[in-house]
């Protein structure tokens, strides 16, 4: 699963927002914190690490999870390159609106030679 | 001039995103931007294609076909306007011919706001069926403007697709 679908459950954000608030957490600490089963929140936190939102840190019998920022960073690279198509598109709509503001405003002097 | 930047706002799984602009020109001639083929013509598209208007009728109930076009590729995108509120409100449907199946219906409305001294302020809304659908969007606007962007682009709708059908 891609990052931008792993993110699409609200649970899974809640969980990015708590690790990346807190830092690093054991699942355990993780499970609490939560209504959902540990199996549940478990299945989740291994949705988000398959698309690689979070890693893992294996520490003697504790699992510890924590965010993993680059995946982060390339969904924020998805939205700017969108937005700066968008925003190409609209630089001809303000160069193309100040020439007919112009033709606008020419009318009446174009009048007054006649 | 104040800078007049362009906002998008897509939150993480929802089906729906936001684009917010605002223009040095009066709402009246903003609106006609929009609804005129003779001037919406010259501004939308990406630069590297070229953007013929096979149909426009922007009145309520009418509908438009646009085609871009670089080389062998033609892209074309086809809807219906709902309601054209002049000089206020545009509400309408979106779709893109190119992809793999059809039914990937957008729809979208775009409010023009008068904030006096001949500004306007350009408030988008598009409302997507899946998730999917409109990550598969944005993740397209990635790939147009670079060389080979085609490619991917192509390489791109399967994926779509993919999502489409697991969603």
């Amino acid at each position: 699963m891609d990052a931008f679908s792993a993110l699409a459950e609200p649970t899974r954000r809640d969980i990015l927002e708590l690790l990346a608030s807190n830092g690093k957490m054991p699942a355990t600490a993780i499970y609490k914190r939560f209504k959902a089963t540990p199996p549940a929140i478990s299945q989740h936190l291994k949705v988000l690490k398959d698309a690689n939102l979070v890693s893992v840190q294996k520490k003697a019998q504790q699992r510890i999870y924590y965010v993993n920022p680059e995946p982060m960073k390339e969904l924020e690279k998805w939205i700017k390159q969108f937005c700066s198509r968008v925003e190409k598109q609209y630089s001809k709509l303000d160069a193309l609106l100040e020439k007919e503001k112009l033709k606008q405003d020419e009318q009446p002097q174009l009048f007054d030679e006649l | 001039m104040r800078e007049n930047t362009t906002v998008i706002t897509a939150e993480p799984g929802r089906q729906e995103l936001f684009i917010t602009r605002e223009f040095d020109a009066p709402r009246e001639l903003v609106f006609r931007a929009h609804t005129e083929a003779e001037l919406y013509e010259q501004w939308v598209g990406p630069d590297d294609l070229t953007m013929t208007i096979e149909k426009m009728d922007a009145t309520d109930g009418g509908s438009y076909r646009f085609l871009h076009e670089r080389a062998e590729h033609v892209y074309a995108f086809h809807g219906v306007y709902h309601e054209v509120l002049k000089p206020e409100r545009i509400i309408g449907t979106f779709e893109f011919d190119g992809l793999p199946e059809t039914g990937h219906v957008i729809m979208g409305t775009t409010r023009f706001e008068d904030l006096g001294n001949g500004r306007t302020r350009l408030v988008h809304q598009s409302v997507f069926q899946s998730v999917a659908d409109r990550d598969g969007m944005i993740q397209s606007g990635m790939e147009r403007g670079v060389d080979e962007g085609y490619r991917k682009l192509d390489g791109l709708l399967p994926t779509l697709q993919a999502k489409a059908q697991t969603n």
